[in-house]
């Protein structure tokens, strides 16, 4: 089954890769993923393709002990609530931080790892996880 | 000119210490550090390959550079350890950093040169003005058989440069190359670690390649030793950049700050140019210097550089190597094996 998930990685790439959501130009709204309608305004909006500034801080987190097979080798590994700083949240790993470590609130960047591989001969999904900014010049 | 108008580096967070390594193999003499010349070495974490560490040198390389991404027209990336036998991390990597879909791609190897090699192709093609702007990544996550003499330095890392010539942080003003067919060090495919010729890969490859290429660079541009403030090296450990070093008659001071493999071990088609990278970090401009990629094989390509005052108002845009270096968290042995697939059974 090399083949599986070939179409719906494709499919994200924009959004997994570049964090390209919309903003609904009516209600001043942004989305991640990306939605075909806006939700609040629906026939009067107008969505727009809109690239992430890939910062935010956690909105909320869990530390996964017990993983399914494919992610035994990281546990223990962090999954969080991002609140993005355009206001939409969305779910993703965090990595460069130790379980122990990790805070609600704390300030983080979008950084580009590999997220799934469908097997060893599959394809390999990449895309956005979060890491604490780093305290060096110029990483914001 | 053609230069190099911007450049970004990427090392992975986790470390292990070499004498931890050494332990492991029944060597507890605490020495080994200081005889291969590399404390520690870098270890990518489980999420981590060619392509991320690519994509994370790139975006600092673009932002450094202060470019529109859809003006490069042309990614390389070097690198022996690329992700998928068949099908180019250059695509991710262009993909991911928001390039133009009309550009030219291409993964490249050649051992711990691939990443050089790409330069000169950009510069070939940006001196043609077939392209404005174009990318060479030197990037691995170098491959050391469990209780190989490799285990010691393979390590993980890249750095991205950005040629072209608009506004250009640093000049170059030359590059030559030396390529010869030697068995030093090799993979064959479907194989999971290199072989190589142990100290065979010193005096008739590191050093006859790495001299070559230097000499043929001082006889082209019609310089001596003496002109260059910074010499970079290719360092498969820390051991041969500085005898390399002082074969040529270069003063221990002039080579100093080039040498990142102590503390980050060896990064293959990342190690030269992250040198580089880390002297363009510290370099005053009017500053020249003389850089010689190695690669197993095997080819050197000899690079002389000057630094421009460009580059001073573009400091403190991007994390610096040292930025890198210093961020960073021990692992033990049994995590490095869980984070290198050395544990099988785990799939």
């Amino acid at each position: 089954m090399a083949e599986q998930g070939v179409a719906q990685v494709w499919r994200r790439i924009k959004s997994m890769y570049k964090g390209v959501g919309n903003r609904c130009e009516t209600c001043k709204t942004y989305y991640f993923p990306p939605r075909p309608v806006c939700p609040e305004c629906r026939r009067k909006g107008k969505l727009v393709d809109y690239t992430f500034k890939g910062l935010g801080k956690i909105y909320s987190f869990s530390i996964v002990r017990q993983a399914p097979e494919d992610f035994k080798r990281q546990i223990p590994y962090i999954v969080a609530q991002v609140e993005l700083d355009e206001g939409t949240r969305l779910t993703a790993q965090i990595v460069n931080v130790d379980p122990e470590d990790v805070k609600i609130g704390m300030r983080v960047r979008a950084c580009f790892r590999k997220i799934k591989e469908f097997g060893q001969g599959g394809i390999i999904m990449y895309g956005y996880k979060f890491e604490p900014t780093m305290k060096v010049t110029g990483h914001e | 000119m053609v230069g190099i108008v911007g450049y970004g580096v990427y090392v992975p967070r986790y470390r292990i210490k070499t004498t931890d390594i050494a332990e492991v193999w029944g060597d507890f003499s605490g020495t080994i550090g200081k005889g291969l010349g590399v404390f520690e070495k870098s270890v990518p974490g489980p999420d981590e390959d060619v392509a991320t560490i690519s994509v994370e040198a790139a975006r600092n390389a673009v932002k450094r550079a202060q470019i529109d991404p859809r003006d490069i027209e042309a990614v390389y990336v070097g690198s022996e350890s690329h992700p998928y036998a068949v099908k180019p991390t250059g695509t991710i990597v262009a993909e991911a950093i928001g390039c133009t879909h009309d550009m030219t791609c291409a993964d490249l190897e050649f051992a711990c040169k691939a990443g050089t090699a790409g330069i000169q192709m950009a510069m070939g093609l940006v001196k043609s003005k077939m392209i404005k702007i174009g990318l060479a990544i030197g990037a691995d996550t170098a491959q050391g058989r469990p209780g190989d003499a490799l285990e010691y330095s393979a390590a993980a890392g890249g750095a991205a440069y950005l040629i072209g010539t608009k506004n250009p942080l640093a000049t170059i003003n030359e590059t030559v190359s030396f390529t010869t067919d030697t068995p030093d060090f090799w993979r064959r495919e479907g194989e999971d670690y290199p072989s190589h010729g142990a100290r065979f890969t010193g005096e008739p490859a590191y050093f006859r390649h790495v001299e070559a290429g230097a000499k043929s660079l001082l006889k082209k541009t019609k310089t001596t030793i003496d002109d260059y403030d910074y010499f970079v090296f290719h360092m498969p450990n820390g051991k041969f950049p500085v005898a390399m070093g002082a074969q040529l008659g270069v003063p221990k001071e002039k080579l100093e700050d080039s040498l990142v493999v102590r503390q980050i071990g060896n990064t293959y088609s990342g190690s030269a140019m992250m040198g580089l990278a880390r002297v363009l970090d510290i370099a005053k401009a009017g500053s020249t210097i003389f850089m010689v990629a190695y690669g197993s094989g095997a080819g050197s390509d000899a690079f002389s550089i000057t630094v421009e005052e460009a580059i001073e108002e573009r400091r403190g845009e991007v994390p610096t190597v040292d930025d890198y270096i210093g961020r960073k968290t021990y692992v033990n042995y049994a995590t490095y094996a869980k984070f290198r697939r050395k544990i099988k059974a785990l799939g």
